[in-house]
C-alpha cells in the first residue's frame, strides 16, 4: 500500500513555566490516499496537536521536537520557508473547528475564496472568480451568496464556505479539526454527505479529528484512538468499534447508547486525563484502568498488533 | 447548632490557611513575578534601574544632600570639586543638592499629573465606550474639543494668566489638559471588548454594570492604561520643564525646570558654568529615558498572551536542538 502521509515517532512539546509538557508521545501513523482516517479521544489528548504539526502551524511555546512527517517522500518538517507555503493548501488544507473564526467578518466570503485561489494559482481574477462561484456550488450554496459577509449566512453554510476554501485548490489530504462539532446533527450529516460525495469525486484522503467516535465509525476506513498524547488503538474502522482491544477505547465506546440492539446501562471511564506534567512510570492509563495490574506500573506498553488486525499499545492483549 | 459551630470553625481554619499561605507562597510568587519581568528583557533592566536610581536619589534626597539647595552655600560659579560634586549656580547654590531636591518636585508634578491625565482618560473612555449612545455622543464630543486645542500653547496662556503658578497648580493644568488622548484609545478598545462574548455573557449571568468594567473590562485594558501613564509622565515632565524655563513656574522652588531657568537667565552656558546647564538637563533625560524603556517593556507582562519568560529561552533551545537533529541550520 503505497502512502500519502506518513508520521513517523512524531513529538510534540509544549515547553510551559511549569515545565515541558508532552502533548504528542512518539506517534506513527500514515495515510493511503484516497483514505480517511479517524482520530478520537477525549479533550486534551492531543488530537488538535497532531493535526496542527502536520502543517507546521504550532508556534511557541509548542515545539515538534522529534520525529518526521513525510508527505509524497518529502519530510514537511525539513521543508524551508517557500516550500512550506507552497505545500499548504496546495497539498494539505485543513478546516478548522469553528468556521466563525477561521472566516474574516469583514470581507465577502466570494474575496476570501478568490484570494485563495490568486495566492497559489497564476491565473486571471475573473477566472478565479468563476471558480469560486464553481466551489460554492460544489458545496451547495448558490453563486449570488458571493458577495455576502460572514454574518449574512448560517452556521452550517458557514461550514460549507470553509470546506468549499479547503477544496479550493484540490488538495490530496484535507485535515478536518473536529469540522461539525458547533452543528446540529441534520447539518452535520448534510456537511458530511457532500463531503464523501466530493469525496468520491476528486478522490483526496481525509484525517478527521473526533470525539465523536459513533460518527467516526460510520465514516472513516481506519481509527486511531488517543489518550496523553500516546497513540494506544489504531485499526480497521469495523474492528476498532466492533472489537475494541484496549480498556480504553472500550470505555469509550460503552460511554454511549447504540441505536440499535438492548437497552444496556451506560459506562463511562471514570477519573480525569492524566497531568501531563506528572507522567506516572509505566502506562499513562494506569489510574483510570479497571484492569490495571503490576506491570503496567512499571514498564510502558507499545504498539503491538493483536489477533483481530488492530494495533494495541496494552500489556493485556 | 453543632454544625453552626462546627462550619465556623473550619472556616476560620480554612482562612489562618490561607492567610499562612499568602505570606510565603505569596512572596514567592511575586518574586518569581518580578524574576521573569526582568528576565532576557535589557530594556527592563536597565529601564528599572535608571528609575531607580532617580527615584532613591529622590526620596532618600535629605540624607543624600550635602548642603542646603535653597541656601548660598558658596562663591557662584565654582566649578565640580569634593567639595561641591557638580559644582554651584550663579546664586552660589550647591548644584548636587538642587538636582535630588528637584527630582522631588518634578517626580511629583510629573506622577500626579500622570495620574489625573489617566484617571480622567479611563473614566471618560470607558463609559464611552461602554455605555455608548448619548453618552458616548457626548463625552466624545468633550474628547475632541480638548483634543484640538493645542496643548502647550494652552498650558503657556493659562500659566502666564495665572501669574507665577507653583507646582500645584502646574500639576493640575498638565493633568487636566492631556487626557484626551488616552481617552480616545480606550474607548477604542472598550468598544471593542464590550462587544466580545465573556462581556455578553457576564451581563446574561446578571453582574452589575460596574462589575463589569471593574472586572471584566479593565484588566484587558492594563497595558494601555499603564502605558499612557508612563507617556503622560513624560510629557508631564518635559511640560513642566519647559514652563520653568518660559519663566512661567515657581522660580523659587527648586526644581529641574526652575533650575533650568536660572541656567538660563544666568547665561552658564556663556561664561563657561556649563554644570548648572547640563546636570539638570542630563536628570530629564535619563529620567525620560529610563520610564520610556520601561514603557517598551510593560506590555510584556501585561499581556499574558504574549510570549515571554524564561520558558519560552527553553523553548528556543529546544527548537535549536531539534533542527539541529533534522539537519538543518
Amino acid at each position: 500500500m503505497s502512502k500519502l502521509l506518513e508520521i513517523n515517532n512524531l513529538c510534540v512539546d509544549y515547553v510551559s513555566p511549569n515545565g515541558v509538557a508532552r502533548a504528542v508521545n512518539n506517534v506513527s501513523v500514515s495515510i493511503a490516499p484516497g483514505e480517511t482516517l479517524g482520530i478520537a479521544g477525549e479533550s486534551g489528548c492531543g488530537k488538535s496537536t497532531l493535526a496542527f504539526a502536520i502543517s507546521r502551524l504550532h508556534k511557541a511555546p509548542a515545539l515538534i521536537s522529534e520525529g518526521e512527517i513525510i508527505y509524497n517522500g518529502q519530510d514537511v518538517l525539513k521543508m524551508n520557508d517557500r516550500q512550506l507555503r507552497k505545500f499548504r493548501w496546495n497539498d494539505v488544507s485543513v478546516v478548522f473547528q469553528s468556521a466563525m473564526n477561521s472566516l474574516n467578518p469583514v470581507i465577502t466570503i466570494g474575496e476570501q475564496l478568490t484570494d485563495v485561489i490568486l495566492a497559489h494559482r497564476k491565473i486571471p481574477y475573473k477566472q478565479a472568480h468563476e471558480r469560486s462561484v464553481e466551489l460554492l456550488n460544489i458545496v451547495g450554496i448558490h453563486g449570488d451568496r458571493m458577495a455576502s459577509f460572514p454574518h449574512q449566512l448560517s452556521g452550517g453554510m458557514r461550514q460549507r464556505v470553509v470546506i468549499a476554501i479547503a477544496l479550493a485548490l484540490e488538495p490530496k489530504l484535507i485535515i478536518m479539526d473536529e469540522p461539525t462539532t458547533a452543528l446540529d446533527v441534520v447539518v452535520e450529516r448534510e456537511i458530511l454527505n457532500e463531503l464523501y460525495e466530493l469525496k468520491n469525486k476528486f478522490g483526496f484522503s481525509i484525517l478527521f479529528i473526533s470525539h465523536d467516535l459513533s460518527l467516526m465509525g460510520e465514516i472513516a476506513d481506519r481509527i486511531g484512538v488517543m489518550y496523553a498524547g500516546n497513540l494506544i488503538e489504531l485499526g480497521d474502522a469495523q474492528q476498532v468499534f466492533g472489537d475494541p482491544q484496549h480498556p480504553y477505547t472500550k470505555g469509550l465506546i460503552s460511554s454511549f447508547p447504540t441505536i440499535h440492539g438492548p437497552k444496556e446501562r451506560l459506562y463511562g471511564i471514570p477519573g480525569n486525563p492524566v497531568n501531563l506534567l506528572q507522567i506516572p512510570q509505566g502506562c499513562n492509563f494506569q489510574e483510570r484502568c479497571s484492569e490495571c495490574f503490576t506491570r503496567c506500573k512499571q514498564a510502558e506498553p507499545t504498539l503491538a498488533r493483536v489477533d483481530n488486525g488492530n494495533l494495541v499499545s496494552c500489556h493485556l492483549v | 447548632m453543632d454544625k453552626l459551630i462546627n462550619t465556623t470553625s473550619s472556616s476560620a481554619h480554612a482562612l489562618t490557611k490561607r492567610e499562612s499561605k499568602f505570606s510565603w507562597q505569596q512572596i514567592k510568587k511575586t518574586l518569581g513575578k518580578a524574576y521573569a519581568f526582568f528576565y532576557g528583557n535589557p530594556p527592563a533592566i536597565i529601564g528599572g534601574l535608571l528609575l531607580s536610581i532617580v527615584l532613591a536619589g529622590a526620596i532618600f534626597a535629605p540624607v543624600l544632600a550635602t548642603h542646603n539647595p535653597e541656601k548660598r552655600v558658596a562663591r557662584p560659579h565654582q566649578p565640580p570639586s569634593a567639595e561641591h560634586y557638580l559644582g554651584t549656580t550663579r546664586s552660589g547654590r550647591d548644584v548636587y543638592s538642587q538636582v535630588l531636591y528637584g527630582a522631588r518636585k518634578s517626580l511629583s508634578v510629573a506622577i500626579s499629573a500622570g495620574v489625573i491625565a489617566m484617571s480622567l482618560a479611563v473614566i471618560v473612555g470607558v463609559s464611552s465606550g461602554y455605555f455608548g449612545g448619548k453618552i458616548d455622543d457626548r463625552l466624545n464630543f468633550l474628547t475632541n474639543v480638548f483634543l484640538v486645542f493645542p496643548q502647550l500653547p494652552l498650558l503657556i496662556v493659562l500659566a502666564a494668566f495665572l501669574g507665577q503658578v507653583g507646582s500645584l497648580v502646574i500639576t493640575i493644568l498638565l493633568g487636566v489638559t492631556s487626557w484626551p488622548w488616552g481617552a480616545r484609545v480606550i474607548r477604542a478598545q472598550t468598544m471593542a471588548i464590550r462587544s466580545k462574548e465573556f462581556i455578553i455573557s457576564a451581563e446574561v449571568m446578571g453582574e452589575s454594570k460596574i462589575r463589569i468594567i471593574l472586572v471584566e473590562i479593565l484588566p484587558n485594558l492594563v497595558s494601555i492604561v499603564f502605558g499612557g501613564f508612563l507617556g503622560t509622565v513624560i510629557y508631564a515632565m518635559g511640560s513642566e520643564a519647559g514652563l520653568g524655563i518660559l519663566g512661567l513656574g515657581d522660580a523659587t522652588e527648586v526644581s529641574w525646570g526652575s533650575m533650568l531657568y536660572w541656567a538660563q537667565t544666568s547665561s552658564s552656558l556663556y561664561t563657561g558654568a556649563w554644570w548648572e546647564m547640563l546636570v539638570p538637563a542630563m536628570a530629564l533625560a535619563i529620567t525620560g529615558g529610563a520610564l520610556a524603556l520601561i514603557n517598551m517593556s510593560i506590555d510584556q507582562v501585561s499581556n499574558p498572551k504574549l510570549r515571554t519568560g524564561p520558558h519560552i529561552k527553553l523553548w528556543h533551545q529546544l527548537k535549536k536542538e531539534a533542527d539541529k537533529r533534522r539537519g538543518l541550520r
